[in-house]
């Protein structure tokens, strides 16, 4: 079990609003690491300081210690960390490009200019998020035209593009129909045999399909982590147990 | 039955007055045509349409990447404090000034203080003042349309804030973007002031950004105030009609894109 | 990059900033030659007379923008209510598509229209010393010209009213014109306020339009039907071929002008201000 990710005595505040209070974590290599909780609890906020997103909002504040790769977290270039910590938001958000362009954004970015690398890549990125047999003959057509499944899938494509160490999620599936979520999770347990994933979601029962390990946050404190069976099944905490009944109930 | 009575002699009033306000668009508009139509001479209007071209090009060469530039700025990266209240309020005040003043700053500064003479240039740079705050503000407009979701993913892929505003959010604001653009370009070919006391009054084809020219509408002003030729303003007229009816449907274009675009 | 567009943001601040102070400073040295209240009050215009009163420009000026407010308000309000109130929601695009065609229209091609088309009626009608270029021509031709900024701006605020007023006021019994008139309008106000005060300057700064009706002889109007000269039509008639005295004299007039130009902005800016902070405390509560 390699840690990739230790979050030491994380507090986060948005101006004078402490999001979240003396967090302790670690992340393991190629896990799928879910967090749950209540709305407002923190848990959103938490997978944006891991690949800093936060420093967008405003008046972000930070104490504690993050470290990446035994880097601190906090001392890195935010747009290496964001290339080799990739993210996927809740609301599909492909470029208004051809889905071409969308994978090769990020490459491109890098300097990738060869047209024969950037066709490898971007087929590679798209079979990796299975969605290439479904746009192989239309990777001209604007991304914004697909259903929104695919378009998430597009984006999770776009987000391989730039051969990430850890994938964040961020309610990846809660715009989406029940199919197309089937087929993200499906597609989440392919991909953590070669990337470690962070995935917030809102649905118990996703968390209990997918995730290796659970991680319950109320009010801004962590309140348990553990293997996801044990969380669903013998939670040590109360709070966690009325949670978890209480939504499935 | 009283209030009722008096509520349909408002309604008949109000209606009145609103057929008022189209009957006067459609007669200017028929007016100008009806009498102009007969007197179209392109050969006597080429040297004005080349001094327009000029001046509209120049112009436009100067304030859209300045005004798109603050536009980006406001938008992008300022924080509100007192520095972006000062722009605000430049840009409306700039918005405010009557072309007259711009003409009387260009024609002391731009024409005698720079040395650049009754020229191209000379107007070039006062309307090039004149519309900034257009620039800026159906720019800022346009930005302000693109999801926030979209800068988020650029960054989120490590992309630097720069390279996020270039490769995905102008490139999504483009069509708001050009009909600012297309806004100013409007403001400039029907300008008559600023660009009179700038840029000459020559009946002549302009063949330099340093040489002076008319625009069609100092044409059709000095046609008109010196009497010279009405057959010749009345054609003249029609042609800057035409032009800025055009420049009026191309915005109308854009924007049905745009919100099309917008609703898929 | 963010120091360029920082730059092109404060090339705003510098623009306007040194052209009010250009003009400022190339009117003030006139006030050695004559006194500001001399400027201000004087009723004689004489350049080679070496006498410098705006008087006759100043009283022209204010009358013209007054007039045409008065008008554009009525009418402009008028057609605002009948767009959002009356017609149908597909008449009323279409009504302000022309309304937009209006607003782009060269002041110069309404100057032109109301050359030959106003100033010859006027003369028919009521004749004038000007043989119809007149402040009537000038108060007509400029408020056909702020309409559309009236009308664009009264349909917005109009438009923004919650509906929740409407159905209050009819709720109460009160009949479609005394909602608009009692309720809608005075919900509006602020927008419709700023739409005047812009339409107000517009009038005040416009100049070849009124230079081609005017009649631009420097003389205090006694009658609607007099010709007149305004600050504006002063600037660009003089200026070409002015110098010395002169020419500082019409610096001070553009001074005059442009002071009044950023007091009447200033005042949008507390309208607008006003406007928003009540709507922001109302959304709140």
């Amino acid at each position: 079990m390699n840690k990739i990710m230790t979050i030491k005595d994380l507090n986060f505040f948005y101006g004078d609003f402490k999001a979240l209070k003396n967090i302790n974590l670690d992340v393991v290599e190629n896990e799928v690491l879910a967090f749950i909780g209540p709305s407002g609890c923190g848990k959103s906020t938490l997978l944006r300081i891991l690949n800093r997103m936060c420093d967008l909002a405003e008046n972000p504040r930070v104490e504690g210690e993050i470290s990446f790769k035994g880097q601190p977290l906090f001392e890195m270039d935010t747009i290496e960390l964001r290339k080799k910590v990739g993210m996927v938001f809740q609301k599909p958000n492909p470029f208004p490009m051809s889905i071409y362009d969308n994978i090769a954004y990020g490459p491109k970015m890098q300097g990738m200019k060869k047209k024969a690398e950037l066709d490898e890549i971007v087929e590679d990125s798209l079979r990796k998020a299975a969605i290439w047999e479904e746009v192989k003959d239309k990777l001209r057509k604007n991304a914004i035209s697909l259903s929104g499944g695919q378009q998430q899938r597009i984006c999770i494509a776009r987000s391989i593009a730039m051969r990430p160490d850890v994938l964040l999620m961020d309610e990846p599936t809660s715009a989406l129909d029940p199919i197309s979520t089937s087929k993200i999770e499906d597609l989440i347990s392919e991909l953590k045999k070669q990337y470690t994933i962070v995935i917030v979601t809102h649905n118990m029962q996703q968390a209990a399909r997918i995730s290796d390990r659970t991680a319950f946050f109320l009010l801004g404190e962590l309140i348990e982590l553990d293997a996801t069976q044990t969380i669903f099944n013998t939670p040590q905490q109360k709070k966690t147990e009325d949670y978890i009944t209480g939504r499935f109930g | 039955m009283k209030v009722k009575h008096k509520d349909s002699l408002t309604r008949t009033l109000l209606i009145s007055i609103s057929l008022l306000t189209i009957g006067i668009l459609l007669w200017i508009i028929a007016y100008i045509f009806v009498n102009g139509i007969s007197h179209i001479d392109l050969v006597k209007l080429f040297p004005p349409m080349v001094s327009t071209l000029f001046i509209v090009v120049i112009g436009l060469a100067i304030s859209a990447p300045i005004g798109i530039g603050a536009a980006i700025y406001l938008n992008e990266y300022a924080k509100d404090g007192k520095f972006v209240r000062g722009i605000r309020f430049a840009t409306e005040s700039l918005a405010a000034v009557p072309s007259i003043l711009f003409g009387l700053f260009g024609m002391m500064f731009f024409q005698i203080n720079l040395k650049l003479g009754f020229s191209m240039l000379s107007g070039a740079l006062t309307v090039s003042m004149m519309v900034l705050p257009t620039i800026v503000k159906t720019t800022e407009e346009a930005l302000k349309t693109v999801p926030t979701s979209y800068r988020e993913g650029s960054l989120a892929l490590g992309a630097t804030k720069y390279a996020t505003i270039a490769k995905v959010v102008l490139p999504s604001a483009l069509p708001g973007i050009l009909t600012g653009i297309v806004l100013g370009m409007g403001r400039i070919v029907g300008e008559t002031a600023a660009i009179y006391l700038t840029a000459g009054t020559m009946y002549r084809l302009p063949l330099s950004a340093m040489e002076s020219g008319r625009t069609l509408a100092v044409h059709l002003y000095l046609l008109a105030k010196e009497g010279i030729s009405f057959d010749e303003a009345y054609g003249t007229a029609l042609v800057l009609l035409v032009v800025i009816l055009c420049l009026n449907l191309t915005t109308y274009f854009i924007g049905n894109k745009l919100n099309k675009s917008s609703s898929k | 990059m963010k120091k360029v567009f920082w730059l092109c943001a404060a090339i705003m601040i510098i623009v306007i900033g040194f052209m009010g102070a250009y003009i400022v400073i190339g009117g003030l040295p006139f006030f050695s030659h004559t006194s500001l209240i001399d400027f201000l009050l004087g009723k004689k215009w004489n350049p080679s007379g070496n006498l410098y009163g705006v008087f006759p420009m100043l009283v022209a000026s204010l009358y013209g923008t007054i007039g045409a407010t008065l008008i554009g308000v009525v009418v402009g309000v008028s057609t605002a209510i009948v767009l959002v109130e009356v017609l149908p929601r597909k008449i009323a695009k279409v009504f302000s598509a022309a309304i937009d065609l209006l607003a782009g229209i060269p002041s110069v091609i309404y100057g032109f229209w109301g050359l030959v088309v106003i100033v010859p009626l006027i003369d028919k009608f009521w004749g004038g010393r000007g043989a119809g270029s007149s402040l009537l021509a000038v108060i007509i031709i400029l408020s056909i010209m702020i309409l559309p900024t009236i009308i664009r701006m009264t349909e917005v605020s109009l438009r923004a009213v919650p509906h929740e007023y409407k159905e209050g006021a009819l709720g109460l019994g009160a009949s479609k014109y005394q909602y608009i008139f009692r309720v809608q309008l005075g919900a509006a106000k602020s927008g419709i306020l700023a739409g005047i005060v812009l339409g107000i300057g517009r009038a005040l700064g416009e100049t070849m339009a009124v230079i081609l009706v005017a009649g631009n002889a420097p003389i205090i109007p006694t009658t609607l039907v007099d010709p007149v000269r305004t600050l504006t039509a002063n600037i660009a008639i003089e200026m070409s071929y002015a110098a010395g005295t002169h020419q500082q004299a019409l610096f001070a007039t553009g001074m005059i002008l442009f002071l009044l130009i950023m007091f009447i902005n200033f005042a949008l800016t507390q309208f607008v201000k006003k406007g928003g902070r009540r709507s922001r405390n109302e959304s709140k509560a």
